[in-house]
C-alpha cells in the first residue's frame, strides 16, 4: 500500500520549510498545498482545529501538527534513510536542547529585526545576533550540528537562512561580518539538495517582508 | 535498582522538576535531589544551564540535560528495562508530544493568567480559558488513553506526567478560587485519571500537598517587592 503524505505550508514559513527537508532526506514523495493564512482552507481547520496553524502532515488521512514534532515522526516512521536524530540518548538530547532553543529564541529574534525601527532596531539587531554566536558556540568546529552528519538542529535552523537577506537589508548590517562561522555552516547546508529545493530564494522572501512591513505600516 | 550517578537540580514545587523525579521514580532510579533556593542560584546550575540557567537539570555521570520533557525522553532512552514512557507507535507517540506542547504553550498559560486575574470580568474570561482547554485535554485522554487507566494506557506515559506534573497547581488554583477545574460531570475521564495519577507510586511523594502549596501562594504574595 502505497503512503500517502501531504504537507499544508505557506511557502515564506521557515517552520513549514522544516518539514519539506525531512521528507526530502527520506526521498518521501508528497502532495504540497499551499495555505493562504488570511483564508485558511477547512481542510487546515479540520487537520489542526486546536492550533489551525501551519505545517501539517496528513500521513495517511492522519494530521500530525507542529514542526519538530512533525519532522521527528517522520524520523521515526522513515527510519532507514538519513537517520535525522542520532542514536545516542546523550546526544539525542542535546539535539533537541538545540532545536527547542532554535524555536524559543530565532524567529522572535528574526521577527524583531525586520519589524522595527530606529533604537529599538539597534536591540533587536544585537539580540538576533547574540542568539547566532550562542549557536556557533554550540556548532563548535563541527560540519553540522549533528557533528558528521546533517541532522535534527541543522533541519530546524537552515530554513532562516532564507530570511537573511531579508533581515541584513531591513536592518542594515551584514550577518556573515558577524558570524561567519554560522553562514559558513548554512552555505554547507545548502550544498545538500534537500535543502536548496526547499528553501524559496531569498529575493523573492524579501519582497514579502516589503509587503509585510507595508500592511503593518512600518518604513 | 543499580546506584547511577544521578543528581537533579530542582525545587520541591516546580511543576517541571516533578516531571524528572516522576519519570526517574518509574524506572525506580536512585538520584540526588538538589534543592535550588528559591531567588538564587546556585554555581551547580549556572555551570550545568548556561544558556537558560533554570531548573530541572538532570546531571547523568557528570553530563547535564535540561529541558524537563526533553529530560524525561533521555530518561526512557537510557533505562530501557523499565516501563516505557513514551508509547511505541511514532503515531502516537506524535500525538502524545503535541498534547504535552499543548499542555504547555497553551494550556499552562492560561491557569497562570487565571490566578493572576483581577476582577470578576477578567476572572470570569480567564475561567473560560482554562475550562476550554480542560475539555480539550478531556479528548485528549479518550483519544490517546483509548479507554484504559491514563493517557500512556495502561501504564503512566509521557502525556501522564507532562500534564499531571501540574495537578498540584490545578488543586491549588481550585481550592484559592473556589472552583471546580476538574469536573467529574463535564471531565469525567480527566476527573478519574487525576485520582489513579495523583495516588500512584511514582507520583504520590512527589507532587507537593496543596495546602503547602496555598501557603507558599500566601507567602510570596506577602513578600515585599525587591
Amino acid at each position: 500500500m502505497a503512503d500517502e503524505v501531504v504537507v499544508l505550508s505557506a511557502w515564506p514559513s521557515m517552520i513549514g520549510m522544516r518539514v519539506k527537508i525531512a521528507l526530502a532526506e527520506k526521498g518521501v514523495k508528497y502532495e504540497y498545498k499551499e495555505e493562504d493564512l488570511a483564508n485558511k482552507s477547512p481542510l487546515l481547520l479540520k487537520m489542526n482545529p486546536v492550533h489551525k496553524k501551519i505545517p501539517v502532515l496528513i500521513h495517511n488521512g492522519k494530521p500530525v501538527c507542529e514542526s519538530l514534532i512533525i519532522v521527528q515522526y517522520i524520523d521515526e516512521v522513515w527510519k532507514e534513510k538519513n537517520p535525522l536524530l542520532p542514536s545516542d540518548p546523550y546526544e539525542r538530547a542535546q539535539a533537541r536542547f538545540w532545536a527547542d532553543y532554535v524555536d524559543k529564541k530565532i524567529y522572535d529574534a528574526g521577527r524583531k529585526v525586520w519589524s522595527t525601527k530606529g533604537e529599538e532596531q539597534e536591540v533587536a539587531k544585537k539580540e538576533f545576533i547574540d542568539c547566532l554566536k550562542v549557536l556557533e558556540g554550540a556548532l563548535g568546529d563541527k560540519p553540522y550540528f549533528g557533528g558528521e552528519k546533517f541532522g535534527f538542529v541543522d533541519v530546524s535552523l537552515i530554513p532562516f537562512y532564507s530570511w537573511f537577506y531579508a533581515y541584513e537589508t531591513s536592518g542594515n548590517f551584514s550577518i556573515e561580518a558577524e558570524c561567519p562561522k554560522f553562514v559558513a555552516w548554512a552555505n554547507r547546508c545548502m550544498e545538500r539538495e534537500s535543502v536548496s529545493k526547499s528553501l524559496p530564494d531569498p529575493h523573492r522572501v524579501y519582497d514579502f517582508v516589503s509587503r509585510q512591513k507595508k500592511k503593518l505600516g512600518i518604513e | 535498582m543499580a546506584s547511577s550517578d544521578v543528581k537533579v537540580l530542582g525545587a520541591g514545587p516546580s511543576p517541571y522538576v516533578n516531571r524528572v523525579q516522576i519519570a526517574l521514580n518509574l524506572k525506580s532510579v536512585d538520584y540526588e535531589f538538589l534543592e535550588e533556593k528559591f531567588g538564587s542560584k546556585s554555581e551547580l546550575l549556572l555551570k550545568s544551564n548556561p544558556v537558560h540557567k533554570k531548573i530541572p537539570v538532570m546531571i547523568h555521570g557528570g553530563k547535564p540535560i535540561c529541558e524537563s520533557l526533553i529530560i524525561v525522553q533521555y530518561i526512557d532512552e537510557v533505562w530501557t528495562d523499565g516501563p516505557s514512557i513514551l508509547p511505541s507507535d511514532p503515531y502516537d507517540r506524535a500525538m502524545a508530544r503535541f498534547w504535552a506542547a499543548y499542555v504547555d504553550d497553551k494550556w499552562w498559560p492560561t491557569l497562570r493568567g487565571l490566578r493572576s486575574a483581577e476582577g470578576e470580568e477578567a476572572k470570569a474570561a480567564a475561567l473560560e480559558q482554562v475550562k476550554e482547554g480542560m475539555v480539550l485535554l478531556e479528548d485528549a485522554f479518550t483519544k490517546c488513553g483509548k479507554g484504559k487507566d491514563f493517557f500512556g494506557g495502561d501504564t503512566i506515559g509521557y502525556l501522564d506526567i507532562a500534564f499531571g506534573s501540574f495537578l498540584g497547581w490545578v488543586r491549588t488554583t481550585e481550592k484559592m478560587a473556589d472552583i471546580k477545574l476538574i469536573d467529574e460531570a463535564k471531565t469525567p475521564g480527566l476527573f478519574g485519571w487525576a485520582e489513579r495519577f495523583g495516588s500512584n507510586a511514582a507520583v504520590k511523594d512527589v507532587i507537593p500537598e496543596t495546602d503547602k502549596l496555598v501557603e507558599l501562594v500566601k507567602m510570596m504574595a506577602a513578600k515585599p517587592k525587591a
